[in-house]
């Protein structure tokens, strides 16, 4: 899953590094624009529905927390 | 906050849109992002055309071209009009009130209210909640409220966040005393903490519009404006919406002693096509009874995307029977309020354009 995960950030943002450990909110690498496509593109690939609430920058600070909130919204 | 009205209704709405189109695809120029990343986002936030009034075009001329509308097709008799409200952020001058040009412009009556209200997306809502609390008065039978707002003058054409949803519109909707019995719930909140997360910063009598104030600026993402133009915390915006219009709703169902079920549209503002389908998913309602096209294919007009909804997408179903209706607007102020009603047998429920 990971390894999509970050696919998916690379094509979002290519002139960025998703494999590396950052806060990719904090530094800058995903605006909240990005999280709307970030949100469709995982929904999309893994079949998922993102709670709206779940939509927190937090979430998407990294690729274990993404993979973490896949996790949680397959289970709903 | 809580209402309950009884024997009022809508009998006409009437939207007046701009006649210019603007295609999303021929301004991704304007914005500092690639086209790859604009059509994607296009496809999420449903972006895809917005009306956009010519250059000089105001609230006012939209409203009065609705009325003379209404007046030449003997829909509305002026002399029957005892309250007339302009719901807008884009008031022709500071002072005097808008509707007292208007109520000037076409010799009403001088018994009649003019009435100038400061709200944006849910101009609406607080609207129709105004004109039923003044229609418990005997003398008024019958309001025009007016909602219109032509925002594309103060928002940055280089700003990714907020021009490409934007669009300029006006609605006139006719609500009157009702010679049957029917109930209306109402509910309304506002939290003026969050006042600024949509504002534009210069014009008012605190930060008056100079060269300084026009000097556009880039933002952290990329996009440029001055403060002049409206800005809008979009993250701010998005998650105060899904964290309080889903209870506002649940709470309305209790008030009006109803299930979702009982509901045969969800007419509500629609600040994108993303925000508007995770509310109906956190609601659990059809997205399909809860239309996104009016963002998509005409773009925000703030308090009017509800009449615009309304006209567009239920037009001759609500002339020639009625409908249960739930509608709400949420955004600036911050404000959210929402309405349950049935709307029916209306005299007219159609778009015009000027």
């Amino acid at each position: 899953m990971k390894e999509i995960i970050v696919k998916i950030l690379t094509e979002l943002r290519p002139e960025f590094d998703f494999s590396v450990d950052a806060d990719f909110i904090e530094e800058g690498m995903l605006d909240s624009f990005d999280l709307v496509n970030l949100v469709s593109d995982i929904e999309n690939e893994f079949g998922v529905v993102i709670d709206g609430m779940d939509i927190l920058p937090e979430n998407f600070s990294s690729v274990e927390n993404i993979e973490s909130l896949i996790n949680r919204s397959k289970k709903r | 906050m809580d209402f309950l009205f009884k024997d009022k209704k809508i009998s006409g709405i009437l939207t007046i849109l701009p006649q210019q189109s603007v295609k999303f695809e021929d301004e991704i120029e304007n914005y500092s992002f690639s086209p790859t990343k604009c059509m994607k986002l296009k496809l999420a936030m449903g972006y895809k055309e917005h009306r956009i009034a010519k250059r000089g075009q105001t609230s006012l001329d939209f409203c009065e071209a609705g009325l003379k509308y209404l007046f030449e097709n003997n829909l509305l008799e002026k002399d029957d009009i005892d309250a007339l409200l302009f719901v807008s952020q884009t008031p022709e001058y500071f002072m005097p009130c808008t509707s007292n040009l208007i109520q000037g412009h076409f010799g009403l009556k001088h018994d009649v209210l003019c009435m100038d209200i400061n709200q944006g997306c849910a101009g609406f809502e607080v609207g129709l909640i105004q004109a039923f609390m003044l229609l418990d008065q005997p003398c008024i039978n019958k309001v025009a409220l007016m909602n219109a707002d032509i925002l594309s003058a103060k928002v940055s054409k280089r700003d990714r966040n907020s021009w490409p949803l934007i669009g300029d519109a006006a609605s006139i909707t006719i609500v009157e005393k009702l010679g049957e019995p029917n109930i209306i719930h109402a509910n309304i909140k506002m939290d003026g903490t969050g006042a600024l997360a949509i504002n534009i910063p210069a014009g008012g009598f605190r930060m008056p519009c100079t060269d300084e104030t026009a000097e556009m600026v880039e933002d952290e993402a990329g996009n440029f404006r001055s403060k002049d133009n409206l800005v809008m915390q979009g993250d701010a915006v998005f998650n105060f919406v899904l964290r309080e219009v889903p209870p506002m709703i649940e709470h309305l169902f209790e008030q009006a002693n109803i299930t979702k079920d009982d509901v045969d549209w969800y007419m509500f503002h629609q600040p994108n096509k993303f925000m508007l389908n995770k509310l109906a998913d956190k609601l659990e309602v059809p997205r399909e009874k809860m239309p996104s096209n009016i963002v998509e294919n005409f773009g925000n007009a703030s308090g009017v995307t509800v009449p615009t909804n309304i006209s567009y997408n239920l037009g001759d179903e609500l002339v020639n029977g009625s409908k249960k209706l739930c509608m709400a607007g949420f955004g600036v102020g911050l404000t959210w309020a929402s309405i349950y009603m049935e709307v029916g047998n209306l005299s007219f429920n159609k778009i015009i354009e000027f």
